[in-house]
């Protein structure tokens, strides 16, 4: 599936900005960020339920800008579920093979097939109302999947369902993801959900798309602060840059009252605003003799993992994660220092 | 707790007392007359079963309710769909032009019918006037005039549930039809209309249950042609002083309206299964 230069505006308001996108077929592709960043938007122009104000959308070699949904042959997982009321939990997933006139014979035994995939084998004959969240939504994902769609969009699928069902509804998806490599289009604002499910992930912001690659590259290689922040967790502080040569810049971190040397990055020259970003796990305490002074406010013990806080001697804080080690105390004295090959500069927007 | 059920009872109280004095007390009075005739208990029953005219009064009665039910509900649908998309002005504009009728007493309205549907009134003489018709149709004084008067008062009754239905459906699920392919006409047959029937059966109910017992309306827009239950129970006490046969129609005009809204509610389960919220 392929974007060109597709946009949406309502009146002068541009929801999507023109915007370039392919999924790769059999791929997972998440569109995260946060609400009002396009991201539904987008998903929208490719179930064919919003016309675009610019550019062409092709799925496969098939120009389908100007086709209806009913004509788009995709599979749409709703937010909400969407699943019709009146209807039992066979009718529901037999819908789209219904409508398509097939025989009755094939609509059964592909029915059963498909909510045996989704491990409702016995509920067919239920009623909508009698499920609970997470059975709708393993009967939203096979009515979309039964019509074997080009394909598969989902809008925040786990969003109505508690946090260990979602949990365990996203480890079901990505199995189902492995088996069967169906082109998959996913919207959420959650990050774990995002690096849990996808082959790449596309983080949007105000209708653009900030940065796309990897869960790995993302976390890694942040283009920028928003998306740093957006992606996993970060201590992200005030540095300016100092001077760049080759692959490295010298940058003054005004929160440690020194300079550093880290990796330089794309677009960042002498004199820039930039932020440092410091992964909480790339915190280290008193491992070099030469660390910073700072001072244990917080110890968050949690399970394996152990979060903290620390004040430096300029006032800013600091959060660390480690893996638990119980001499850790709240108002402990102690070195701070942090892993530099690990640490990046950003721009700060 | 008790002092809870004290407040409650208290609130309620003087509702219940009204009702009960000014409406439980003479119905049950009424009915209890039905079954005083001099010839026995069921003496007045046994008078409605052999009349000829009860009878053929009965039937008319209730095809004349299920032909004002049926097209009001036809005549409701688009009116209730175009509710459903319109907006600010407009949107007001249109309610209120439905809930206007309320506002004016049905006899105004029956007697403007009356004068408009009149041998030489305005609606014939547009009629020939577009070479429709060459002498005047006979609009007033029969089935048609009633059943024209009746749909005219009663369409807001249809409208407003079926109304309702419409806009409780989640568009979503009509966009999940539509990107699972079904056509236009594919999801109006299985996802909208369905979605659609509690409110319009609801309003047919109500339509057909209110035609039942319409007076004013046939009385004037059907005269002696087109009598209707209502009618012959009025001429029953009027005419004959005949208390005990007003009665027992009446009673059994009841008994047959509460058996077809129980037998309706067991084939539309509403409130509860797959339209409960």
């Amino acid at each position: 599936m392929r974007f060109a230069g597709s946009a949406k505006n309502y009146g002068a308001v541009a929801a999507l900005k023109p915007t370039d996108l392919e999924i790769r077929d059999g791929e997972f592709m998440t569109l995260l960020g946060p609400s009002g960043s396009g991201k539904t938007t987008l998903l929208n122009l490719a179930a064919g339920y919003l016309e675009p104000s610019a550019g062409r959308i092709f799925i496969g070699e098939r120009d389908v800008t100007n086709l209806p949904a009913r004509q788009r042959n995709i599979g749409m997982v709703f937010q909400n579920y969407a699943l019709f009321p009146h209807m039992s939990v066979a009718d529901n997933v037999a819908y789209g093979l219904t409508v398509r006139r097939l025989p009755k014979p094939e609509i059964q035994r592909r029915v059963a097939a498909a909510l045996a995939m989704v491990r409702l084998d016995d509920y067919g004959a239920r009623r909508i109302q009698e499920l609970s969240g997470g059975q709708q939504q393993r009967v939203a994902l096979a009515r979309a999947i039964v019509i074997e769609p080009d394909v598969l969009l989902m809008d925040e699928p786990l969003g109505a369902l508690d946090k260990q069902l979602r949990r365990q509804v996203q480890l079901e998806l990505r199995r189902l993801h492995e088996e069967h490599r169906r082109t998959t289009i996913y919207v959420t604002h959650d990050q774990e959900e995002a690096l849990v499910l996808s082959d790449r992930v596309a983080v949007m912001r105000d209708g653009s798309i900030e940065q796309l690659g990897t869960a790995a590259e993302l976390y890694d290689e942040p283009v920028n602060a928003f998306v740093a922040g957006f992606i996993g967790e970060s201590n992200l502080l005030p540095a300016k840059v100092v001077s760049v040569s080759g692959a490295e810049a010298r940058i003054d971190i005004a929160a440690f009252g020194q300079s550093a040397n880290v990796p330089a990055a794309k677009g960042l020259k002498a004199g820039d605003d930039a932020r440092l970003l410091i992964r909480p796990e790339h915190v280290l305490i008193d491992r070099e003799p030469d660390g910073l002074a700072a001072e244990i406010t917080e110890v968050v013990y949690l399970g394996e993992l152990t979060a903290f806080n620390l004040r430096l001697a300029t006032g800013e804080t600091v959060w660390g994660r480690q893996i638990t080690d119980r001499s850790l105390k709240r108002g402990m004295s102690v070195k701070a220092s942090w892993k530099r090959a690990s640490a990046r500069i950003v721009p700060k927007n | 707790m008790a002092r809870r059920h004290i407040e409650t009872l208290l609130l309620l109280a003087p509702a219940v007392i009204f009702l009960f004095l000014c409406f439980v007390v003479p119905l049950a009075r009424l009915f209890s007359l039905a079954f005083t005739d001099e010839a026995g208990p069921f003496a007045t029953f046994a008078i409605l079963a052999d009349s000829d005219v009860y009878r053929r009064v009965m039937v008319n009665t209730f095809l004349v309710a299920l032909a004002v039910a049926l097209i009001t509900v036809v005549l409701a649908w688009p009116v209730a769909y175009i509710l459903t998309k319109l907006k600010g002005f407009w949107f007001a504009f249109a309610l209120y032009g439905v809930l206007f009728p309320f506002w004016i007493s049905v006899l105004v309205r029956t007697f403007s019918w009356m004068i408009l549907l009149e041998r030489n009134g305005p609606l014939n003489r547009f009629l020939i006037n577009l070479g429709i018709t060459d002498k005047p149709l006979a609009l007033l004084f029969n089935d048609t005039g009633v059943m024209i008067g009746m749909v005219h008062v009663l369409l807001p009754y249809a409208i407003l549930p079926l109304y309702g239905a419409m806009l409780r459906i989640d568009q979503r699920l009509l966009m999940a039809s539509d990107g699972l392919g079904a056509g236009l006409f594919d999801t109006f047959r299985r996802v909208y209309f369905p979605l659609c029937l509690p409110g319009l059966m609801g309003g047919a109910t109500f339509v057909f249950l209110l035609s039942l017992g319409f007076f004013i309306t046939p009385a004037l827009l059907g005269g002696s042609n087109a009598i209707t239950l209502s009618m012959l129970i009025a001429s029953f006490i009027n005419d004959r002083l005949a208390w005990s046969l007003a009665a027992a129609a009446s009673l059994v005009l009841l008994v047959v309206v509460l058996a077809l809204l129980a037998a309706t509610a067991k084939v539309l389960p509403f409130g509860k299964g797959m339209y409960a919220k």
